[in-house]
């Protein structure tokens, strides 16, 4: 497959990831054989990594490495999970290829893992620290959205920041029997633990307001 | 295959060490974006403050009428816009939402959604528009469950579908040129004549899979789970017909974002903020540019426009007329 960033695209990215801190790993998932997108996805972190020598991939596959794909409850393919510089998984997660728009989402949870600081005032992080439930969080996407990266990197924040809620972007197109599960024909999607929904692109602490309900 | 708007996050440690800002900017659409630039130019201590840099931008395809750019994508046109802006050097808030605006005459403090409270000595509000709805029953219940504001965004769900477009002017029209790649059928539907320009309105006759109804009303929309239809009024014959469809987008103009100051300077029966010639409201050192103002031509050339317009006129503000330290 010929490279999917071009050698200007390549340059902005390595800019984007200029303030990374610490190392992280991504975990990708996918299957022998192949699977729509997998081979996209897994060609896109390869070139990512190639980008800043913190990013490191590991590629596991998901009929064999049955322990990690229990321990990061991974459902289907392709699907990665992002890991600190301790290899602590974090929940957040990406559920098919993040391109497009996506590109946005997928480095701003890259350089936010690394451990840049997120910026959230106190009085945000004290809410935050209050969630004592396990919360799910599926943020369902296009790649021809542009309202969806925010989403999803709200999504991610609340998910670095507490470890009782992991979260999700699932590219629709990809993911089609979960997006018919769950009615997806608008995005971004929110669904908060299979149950609360959330439309449109919202500020963290409309994602807060909503997760203190459950 | 990538639509890039990536940029080191301003973290908002750099908004915090300004105590007092000359100029802040509330939304980051074409307004927002040129007042900054301009304020910049001047020497002013500008920030931007701004949920999503583009503003309705993002939400259209391609946009052939801004001077300078024969054809263009709304989003490329931003990122044009946010790089020029960038090479000056302007701090922007971005993610977040301006929930509050106080008036501590002369100065105002602005409260975000990211938990802070930044304090100013002028302000433009820049907050544009977003879609306006239909208001008719079971709208609001299928949004997301076949109707959508967002043809970009949601076209791709309507693969070998029948969508039905509402609306008679340029985003209309443009609405249904991006559904072409994916609907099996696509009907546009508009309550009176077309508004349009005669340029994009050329475009419509090629495309086959096309049905318009114009003095056709919607009443509502029906459906299940899904939608399944929209009821109309003809109003030629007056009767009352249903539609099937599995979509419907909405693209009837916009409504202004005016929330933030409604309560606090004039606005008209629409919402519209009323500003002088300087583009100021009723209130000193508070300004408006921009879908938001009355201003009836919603475009992005006359938004910058305006949004130059109050850069400079609040540089006159700071230096002739400002009452505080
Ligand atoms: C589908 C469509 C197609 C169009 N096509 C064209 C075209 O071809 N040519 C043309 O000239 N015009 C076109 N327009 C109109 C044009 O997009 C608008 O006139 C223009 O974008 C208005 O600019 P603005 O800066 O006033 O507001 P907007 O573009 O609406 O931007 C508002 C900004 O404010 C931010 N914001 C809002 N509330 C808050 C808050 N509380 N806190 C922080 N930030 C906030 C938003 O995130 C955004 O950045 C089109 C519009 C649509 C919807």
């Amino acid at each position: 497959m010929a490279n999917l960033l071009n050698e200007e695209v390549s340059k902005q990215i390595k800019e984007a990831l200029a303030p990374m801190q610490n190392e992280i790993t991504m975990v990708l998932f996918t299957k022998e054989g192949g699977c729509n997108t997998c081979e996209e996805t897994e060609q896109l972190l390869s070139e990512i990594k190639e980008l800043n020598d913190k990013i490191l991939v590991e590629v596991k596959d998901f009929d064999k490495d049955k322990e990690d794909v229990k321990k990061y409850k991974i459902t289907d393919v392709p699907t990665f999970v992002m890991l600190d510089d301790k290899k602590q998984y974090k929940g957040v997660r990406f559920q098919g290829i993040p391109a497009g728009h996506e590109i946005n989402s997928f480095l701003s949870a890259i350089v936010f893992m690394s451990g840049l600081d997120l910026g959230l005032d106190s009085k945000v992080l004290d809410r935050l620290a209050k969630i004592d439930k396990p919360v799910d969080i599926k943020v369902f996407v296009t790649l021809s959205c542009p309202h969806c990266p925010g989403a999803v990197a709200t999504a991610h924040s609340l998910a670095m920041l507490n470890e009782n809620i992991e979260a999700s972007m699932i590219e629709a197109q990809t993911f089609q029997e979960l997006s018919v599960k769950h009615k997806v024909s608008g995005v971004p999607k929110i669904v908060i633990n299979d149950e609360y929904e959330l439309v449109g692109n919202h500020p963290i602490d409309a994602f807060l307001t909503e997760l203190e309900k459950i | 295959m990538f639509n890039f708007s990536v940029e080191k996050q301003t973290q908002s440690s750099e908004f915090d060490n300004i105590k007092k800002w000359d100029f802040l900017v509330v939304g980051g659409g074409p307004a927002g974006l040129n007042a900054a630039l301009y304020a910049k130019r001047k020497g002013l201590k500008v920030g931007i403050i701004v949920n999503e840099i583009g503003g309705q931008l993002n939400n259209t395809t391609w946009v052939d009428n801004y001077l300078g750019f024969n054809m263009i994508e709304g989003e490329n046109l931003s990122h044009t816009f946010l790089d020029h802006v960038k090479q000056l050097e302007v701090p922007i808030l971005k993610g977040v939402y301006v929930q509050n605006i106080d008036y501590l005459k002369p100065d105002f403090s602005v409260s975000v959604s990211n938990g802070k409270e930044y304090m100013t000595k002028t302000l433009l509000v820049a907050t544009g528009g977003e879609p306006r709805k239909l208001g008719v029953s079971g709208e609001k219940e299928f949004i997301n469950k076949g109707v959508t504001y967002c043809a970009t965004c949601d076209a791709p769900f309507f693969k070998e579908k029948h969508v039905v477009v509402a609306g008679g002017g340029n985003s209309a029209v443009e609405g249904v040129i991006d559904l072409v790649p994916w609907a099996s059928k696509i009907t546009l539907v508009h309550r009176s004549q077309f508004r349009a320009d005669k340029i994009l309105l050329d475009k419509l006759n090629d495309i086959e899979k096309l049905d318009i109804h114009l003095e056709t009303q919607i009443l509502a929309v029906v459906g299940n789970e899904r939608m399944t239809g929209i009821e109309v009024l003809d109003k030629h014959t007056n009767k009352t017909k249903l539609i099937e469809a599995d979509g419907l987008l909405v693209e009837i103009g916009t409504v202004p974002n005016s929330g933030l100051v409604k309560d606090m300077v004039m606005t008209n029966e629409r919402g519209e903020v009323k500003v002088d010639l300087n583009q100021m409201t009723s209130i000193p050192g508070l300004y408006a540019a921009g879908d938001i103002t009355e201003q009836p031509f919603k475009q992005i050339i006359i938004s910058a426009a305006e949004g130059a317009k109050a850069a400079l006129a609040v540089n006159q503000y700071l230096n002739q007329n400002y009452k505080g330290e």
